[in-house]
């Protein structure tokens, strides 16, 4: 079917003014009288804290307020747990936890502070990697942890503040009817998201005592619950307001600095203003959990997959945080896109004297995927099938289930197979010594909770949208244009967008879980054909007519034997707005319409139901310089169904983006912490890729049309990064016959492998 | 102690009082309002904060204010022509080569030096040139392409008419 809007490359809503430098950031919001923030953070990884005193700092002139954990109320806060204080209380758990925050004048003035409070710690013993923290005798980081809140039945003991367990089939069965048995243990690293835009927020409170939060966010009404929660203060007294955001990836879901802000504006009674420094971002904001995963996998020799089981043990940091969603959604994508009759999977999130974690694009799958499609290009290799051949063999078809149960409709795996393997010339022959060929598939999905929408006629019969979502980048707003204006039939330049305001816009939960397209398109366009059934109805009433006999093209209500006669949308938003009282206003708030789990075989998962999976199969070729280890992509390839591209140049983009985001994660970026430091907290230290380390890059777009989404469509934000390390690392065995386990893939490493093998 | 001194931004001249120890990007984006410089890292490795000092591309967190009298600086307030965008701002829209958009700025005024010096830069040139400019959201692939389209002399005939 060809659409007007949708399917087409749209430019972005927001692009001309970020190509002209006028787009507003956090950071170019002044106030008249605004302070600055600036925070003192823990120097021990674990310690009991014996006094702070603030006497020095709180004379400096210029200073305006000191505050510490005693000025605030004892509330802690947390997505699944609710474990972090703002301002550490008793005792701190990682280098870089915040005890006290200064509000001054003047950025320098506010940092120089900091060096006159005085803290008296008294150390603590420190673990740093979660396989000891989940030992017997291990130091316990959070004592109280059994009597803290937690939004699900979370299951847990020492150090391990949630283990999920999946379990269908039988394992034991399942291993005796295999021929082949593979196992291997992978170590993934803590990866950082590092969007450009440092994370920063200003708050204000008014007469009234009613605070407004603007901050560099990807969830408004998250936000506006941690603060609440954290502080103590009603959500109905705390507006927050995102402005346009510099990147997020994950990282700017949970809160950073708000709540400091609201406690340091409160203080002072005026609009304080933090941003954080890029050693605070790479030292104490919320990276992607380092993982140790164990996997193991029965296969008959004709290819047949029989069994999995899985160990996947995250290193959680000092709070959850995310973890307990991103330990059980990691586990639960690790049976990865393929049928798979015995199961048995555990994930645990564990406490560790180190920087917390949190979402970062893929949610876990990245960890379990880097094992998951390791060990299938094991296990093809020993019973000598081609591993694309093995993939496809068992990969899903449309009717297949999920782990849980749902019914997958719309599954585009193999077609991603194929296409990815053929952009890298997959049947060709080795062109080089030490070159090879990789490739990965994933299953990911698009969409969880709730988002809500407004679609209101104005009297001119122009089009008001109103959603809580916030475009970080990924191009959202014009999607969701788009979507508006092909159900209305209103062109895009007649339809202003509102987002990311708690007072002004209807509830979302965040920008996240590669959900906007799907569950927010769902909104959008379900609220937009209530306001045509609104439309209908009112043209009726006006016309005398049943609305069977009437339909709308062009902003219009027409009768559809008598084309000439009608009325405009403006003719109906003017009669709306009088005759009626008030305007048409659509309305939806969409919930995944998924049945539930069936919970049976689930233990400690955090979710009640998923949306449309997603599928993506990633393709790498290398060539490896086996006298230093020296890997170089030389070109990369990327497939994803999408069900439907709304805007196949966003696609493409985010497709591009999430593979060279692979590639770091692969390849060369790692946040280092040693004794519970982060030691490289720079963009000199930490390598993101320049532009002139990317390789050739194909993005595929498949398209298995999905009824359940907005014109077909399904979401693509996260998946392009998930397969993109296991496939450079089985194309680095294709080279050279070493294999991978731990990530980052330095050049130590395969020189390490090399070593072993007697390549040289 | 401030010092009086003459900026040229943007074809204008600006008389300001500063103190010695501030950085370029400090006065423009706090004293000038021009906030469409971008501060990401403060340290030079980004290149978020990239102005142009008499066409060549620098880093403005690294250069004090005073060091950059007499000579013309160009921020990305100054690309646009008669208040339509340059033909470089209108491929990086038509090529969807902005994503957040906070590297943008940099990124476009780098490839403005590029094209005044090598007006048909191959794709190695492009990537070179805008190697010292973290893009963290496209992968850079249709950051080039944007690029390597306005250079083409039939860019703006064919695409925009």
């Amino acid at each position: 079917m060809e659409y007007s809007f949708v399917g087409k490359n749209v430019p972005k809503i927001d692009a001309l003014e970020k190509v002209l430098g006028k787009a507003i950031y956090i950071n170019d919001i002044p106030f008249p009288g605004m302070l600055y923030g600036r925070i003192l953070r823990s120097s021990y990884p674990h310690a009991r804290v014996i006094g702070i005193d603030v006497s020095r700092a709180q004379k400096a002139p210029g200073v305006k307020a000191v505050i510490t954990a005693e000025d605030l109320p004892d509330g802690r806060y947390g997505p699944f747990i609710k474990d972090e204080p703002v301002l550490a209380r008793t005792k701190v758990r990682y280098i870089g936890e915040p005890l006290a925050a200064v509000a001054a004048t003047d950025p320098d003035t506010a940092e120089e502070a900091l060096g006159l409070i005085d803290v008296e710690y008294e150390e603590l013993p420190a673990v740093f990697d979660p396989l000891e923290a989940m030992r017997p005798d291990a130091p316990l980081i959070h004592e109280d942890l059994k009597s803290y809140f937690c939004v699900f039945p979370a299951i847990q003991e020492g150090n391990v503040c949630s283990k999920t367990t999946f379990v269908e089939g039988d394992v034991e069965k399942g291993l005796r009817e295999a021929d082949v048995v593979v196992e291997e243990t992978f170590r993934t690293h803590m990866h950082h998201q590092a969007y450009i835009e440092p994370a920063g927020a200003i708050a204000r409170r008014d007469p009234s005592g009613r605070f407004t939060v603007w901050s560099s966010s990807q969830g408004i009404f998250i936000t506006q619950a941690r603060i609440s929660e954290s502080l103590c203060i009603p959500m109905s007294k705390i507006r927050v307001i995102a402005p346009r955001v510099g990147g997020g990836f994950g990282g700017k879901i949970e809160t950073h600095v708000q709540p400091i802000c609201v406690a340091l504006a409160e203080r002072t009674d005026k609009p304080v203003k933090i941003i954080l420094t890029r050693e605070e971002e790479f030292s104490a904001t919320r990276p992607r959990h380092p993982a140790v995963v164990t996997c193991k996998l029965g296969v008959k020799k004709d290819g047949t997959i029989v069994t999995k089981e899985m160990v996947n043990v995250l290193d959680s940091g000092a709070y959850s945080c995310d973890g307990p969603g991103v330990a059980g959604f990691g586990s639960l994508m690790a049976r990865g896109p393929y049928r798979i009759p015995n199961l048995r999977i555990e994930g645990y999130c564990v406490y560790t004297n180190k920087v917390k974690t949190g979402a970062f694009r893929g949610f876990g799958n990245p960890q379990t995927g880097f094992a998951s499609e390791s060990v299938m290009d094991m296990a093809a290799r020993e019973i000598g099938m081609d591993p694309l051949e093995f993939r496809l063999k068992n990969a899903l078809n449309p009717g297949d289930k999920s782990l849980g149960g749902q019914v997958l409709r719309s599954v585009g795996i193999k077609e991603c197979l194929a296409k990815a393997a053929e952009a890298v010339d997959w049947k060709e022959g080795k062109k080089g010594k030490y070159r090879g060929r990789g490739i990965a598939s994933i299953n990911h999905i698009s969409g969880l909770l709730t988002v809500s929408a407004f679609v209101r006629i104005n009297e001119d019969g122009t089009v008001a949208l109103q959603v809580g979502t916030i475009d970080i980048g990924q191009g959202s707003d014009t999607v969701l244009c788009q979507i508006c204006a092909e159900e209305l039939g209103v062109p895009i330049e007649e339809i202003s967008i509102l987002t990311g305001d708690t007072d002004a816009t209807p509830y979302t939960w965040a920008t996240s879980a590669s959900r906007l397209t799907y569950t927010g398109g769902n909104a959008v366009r379900r609220a937009a054909q209530d306001a045509k059934d609104q439309l209908l109805d009112l043209a009726a009433g006006q016309l005398g007519l049943e609305r069977e006999t009437l339909e709308i093209r062009n902003k219009k209500v027409f009768v559809s034997e008598d084309p000439d006669k009608g009325l405009t949308f403006q003719q109906l938003g003017a009669i709306s707005c009088w005759a009626k009282g008030g305007p048409i206003i659509g309305k939806e708030s969409f919930m995944v319409e998924e049945p539930a789990f069936d919970r049976s075989g689930f233990q400690g998962f955090p979710f009640g139901t998923m949306t449309a999976y997603i599928f993506a199969a990633q393709a790498a070729e290398v060539e490896v310089d086996v006298e230093t280890g020296q890997v170089r992509i030389v070109r990369g390839a990327s497939a994803h169904d999408v069900g439907h591209a709304v805007n196949p140049q966003n696609v493409e983009g985010q497709i591009e983006g999430g593979y060279v985001q692979g590639l770091g994660y692969a390849l060369t970026e790692e946040t280092i912490v040693d004794g519970g430091k982060v030691i490289n907290p720079s963009f000199a230290d930490y390598k993101i890729l320049p532009a002139v380390d990317v390789p050739d890059l194909k993005s595929i777009i498949v398209e298995a049309y999905d009824e359940t989404g907005p014109f077909g469509a399904k979401g693509v934000g996260e998946p392009g990064l998930v397969g993109v390390a296991p496939a450079v690392a089985n194309a680095i065995f294709d080279a050279i016959g070493v294999r991978i386990t731990e990530l980052p893939i330095t050049p130590e490493k395969v020189l390490n492998g090399i070593r072993s093998r007697n390549l040289r | 102690m401030k010092k009086d001194i003459e900026l040229r931004i943007n074809g204008a001249p600006y008389r300001l009082s500063v103190e010695p120890g501030r950085t370029l990007l400090q006065v423009l984006r706090e004293d000038l309002g021009l906030t469409g410089t971008k501060e990401g890292c403060a340290s030079g490795e980004c290149g978020a904060c990239t102005v142009l000092l008499d066409g060549e591309p620098v880093r403005s967190c690294l250069i004090l204010a005073v060091d950059a009298r007499g000579q013309e600086i160009m921020t990305i307030e100054g690309v646009a022509e008669n208040g339509k965008p340059h033909k470089i701002q209108q491929a990086f829209i038509d090529f969807g080569a902005i994503q957040c958009g906070f590297c943008t700025p940099g990124m476009i005024l780098v490839a403005k030096a590029l094209l005044e010096k090598a007006p048909q830069p191959g794709e190695e040139e492009i990537r070179k040139a805008i190697s010292g400019n973290l893009c963290r959201c496209t992968g850079y692939v249709k950051i080039i392409k944007a690029i390597e389209a306005a250079s083409q002399p039939w860019y703006f005939v064919s695409k925009k008419g």
